[in-house]
């Protein structure tokens, strides 16, 4: 089946020494489902998400693959239409709050913007629209908060914001770059289980960055996990729960403490894991041929 | 309540009404000096020549301050000097500003080429030393007023450039601006309606600093009798001609000096102030 977003063996080099950062990546997300990208730090997961929502680094080229976004290949469409694009049919939630509002503008008009200035809305619809998710956010007395400052509110309560402000057009995928990591642990579990609310209720597909097993049982219905710019497994959090295939997801779920039995003792992940993926990895790239943008 | 950031605060607000307040004085000076002054600035009387001020022995009614040694009243040289001092503060400051800030916006937003030729010629200007460039220019340009506000612009708009440039890039690299390039906004959009309201209150800051600035480059300037023709009244002419006599009439000097001090303190106290008002990230 197609999904909504489709990565066909997308990959990516840092531009000049040719080092490879993605390795023919493919995921599929169907509308309205949720997927996870696992891996360790400086898998590629980040890159992931930012490569389909436009928004590399300069020093990162896409040597090869497809984005197919509701269809339409990203990278084959002029830029202008490709922002267009994106703009229309994604949005981000970030993983800083502290920094993802501007500090010296009201909250207001930072959701409000959006929808006037890209999608073409009424000033009054447009507004009425950021007071209705604001609600849908549980905050408090939103017709205050619109005309508040960043700074005037909590750590938690901007990420709510910002997730508002994700919903606000809605879009139909949503980035979610490890969207808690950045709050209080009280405060993740309420904003984990507000980001999934709010993605069932409008059927959102929802593309999860996360490097914690914990929330990817508990937000996605399917999971890549990542090492090393490559996809190793695809695969359900069912499966991937009930038995990981690959050793290095074997190995990544051993090293994670469960709820069920916290005192478990945790396995980090054995050299003789981390060696064989590697070598996979170095198989993978002496086999592999940039095939100039197209794919065979 | 008295918490540590109420007593900032209070402390920021008479900062800010202080040097408001001279700031007031001085514009209403300059603007009204004909109106306000109590005798002509360029009548000169060789029978009132070095009279004291008013509190002391030998004063004359109607000269408050006293008067120079060509008989000139100093309080309406002073008045009159604020015309010069605001004019030069206003279009220097103002020019300046603009195209430093300008340049430095573009060099750290856009970075790239347009970045390495500003931030070399930012280099290249710093190099020389200010006074000297500035005596240089004056030399080539001639002397009067719009020469002095010409020079303070070549010479100074590197100030604004070099940590408006810093600001921009520190700014840039925010998440805020990462959302605006996935919410689909146009560069020059985020340029101006993300990141300069984050750097307008150092432009402020720096705006009102280089008021003060300008009116002193113009005071050393008259002082070394490079701006404009003696017979109208500068502050840093004032102070020049008071230094000749300064153990027969201290107030020639003291005075015109006192307004300079006052009036370039206040500019620097004044962007101080606002930025601590108006910056919603310090408040
Ligand atoms: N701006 C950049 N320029 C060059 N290389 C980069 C840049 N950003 C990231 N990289 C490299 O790309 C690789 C993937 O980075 P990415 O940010 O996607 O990791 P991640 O899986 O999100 O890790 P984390 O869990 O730490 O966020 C890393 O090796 C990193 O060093
Ligand atoms: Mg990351």
């Amino acid at each position: 089946m197609s999904g909504f977003l489709e990565i066909r063996g997308l990959s990516a080099r840092l531009a000049g020494t040719g080092q490879r950062l993605l390795r023919s990546v493919d995921i599929s997300l169907p509308a309205g489902s949720v997927r996870g990208l696992v891996g360790e730090s400086g898998a590629g997961k980040s890159m992931i998400g930012k490569a389909v929502l436009g928004v590399l680094p300069k020093a990162v080229e896409i040597v090869e693959g497809e984005i197919l976004l509701d269809e339409q290949d990203l990278l084959k469409v002029p830029p202008a239409e490709r922002r267009r694009l994106i703009g229309a049919k994604a949005a981000l939630i970030p993983q800083d709050p502290l920094t993802a509002l501007n500090p010296s503008r009201r909250i207001g008009p930072q959701i409000t913007d959006r929808l006037v200035d890209i999608l073409g809305w009424e000033k009054a619809r447009a507004a009425s629209r950021a007071l209705e998710v604001l609600v849908e956010v549980s905050i408090p007395e939103p017709e205050r908060v619109m005309r508040l400052y960043p700074h005037e509110l909590s750590g938690g309560m901007r990420q709510r914001i910002l997730i508002a402000s994700a919903f606000a057009a809605e879009p139909k995928l949503i980035v979610a770059d490890e969207p808690t990591t950045a709050l209080d642990v009280t405060v993740q579990k309420q904003i984990l289980k507000l980001i999934s609310q709010l993605q069932a209720r409008h059927g959102t597909a929802l593309l999860f960055v996360t490097h914690d097993l914990g929330v990817v049982s508990k937000v996605c219905d399917t999971l890549s996990v990542l090492y090393a710019g490559k996809v190793v497994e695809d695969t359900t959090v069912q499966r991937f729960f009930a038995a990981p295939q690959h050793p290095y997801s074997q190995a990544l779920l051993a090293a994670t403490p469960r709820h069920t039995d916290p005192a478990a003792s945790l396995q980090p992940v054995p050299q003789a894991v981390i060696d064989a993926a590697m070598a996979e990895v170095a198989a993978d790239d002496a086999a592999w041929r940039p095939q100039g943008g197209a794919h065979g | 309540m008295l918490d540590g950031r109420g007593l900032i605060r209070r402390r920021a607000g008479a900062r800010l009404w202080l040097s408001g307040l001279w700031l007031a004085l001085f514009v209403l000076a300059a603007v009204l000096a004909p109106l306000i002054s109590p005798q002509d600035p360029l009548a000169q009387d060789l029978m009132l020549e070095r009279l004291p001020p008013a509190w002391m022995a030998g004063s004359e009614p109607g000269y408050w301050l006293g008067t120079d040694s060509l008989g000139r009243d100093v309080l309406t040289r002073i008045i009159y000097g604020a015309q010069v001092a605001l004019a030069v503060a206003l279009v220097a400051g103002l020019a300046t500003c603009l195209i430093g800030s300008a340049l430095g916006l573009v060099a750290g937003f856009y970075r790239g080429w347009a970045d390495r030729i500003i931030s070399r010629i930012v280099d290249i200007w710093m190099a020389f030393p200010p006074v000297l460039f500035a005596i240089l220019l004056i030399a080539v340009l001639g002397t009067g007023l719009s020469s002095v506000i010409l020079a303070i612009v070549i010479i100074d708009w590197t100030r604004f450039c070099r940590v408006v440039r810093a600001e921009t890039l520190n700014q840039s690299k925010m998440d805020y601006v990462h959302s605006a390039k996935v919410a689909g906004f146009t560069r020059l959009r985020t340029l101006l309606s993300e990141i300069l309201p984050n750097v307008l209150p150092t432009i402020v800051a720096l705006l009102t600093l280089e008021m003060g600035i300008a009116i002193i480059v113009e005071a050393i300037l008259s002082f070394v009798n490079l701006s404009i023709s003696t017979d109208q009244s500068t502050w840093g002419g004032m102070i020049a001609e008071g230094r000749t006599s300064i153990h027969q009439a201290w107030w020639v000097l003291v005075f015109p000096l006192i307004a300079l001090f006052f009036t370039v303190l206040s500019f620097a106290q004044f962007g101080e102030g606002l930025r601590e008002r108006f910056d919603p990230v310090l408040r």
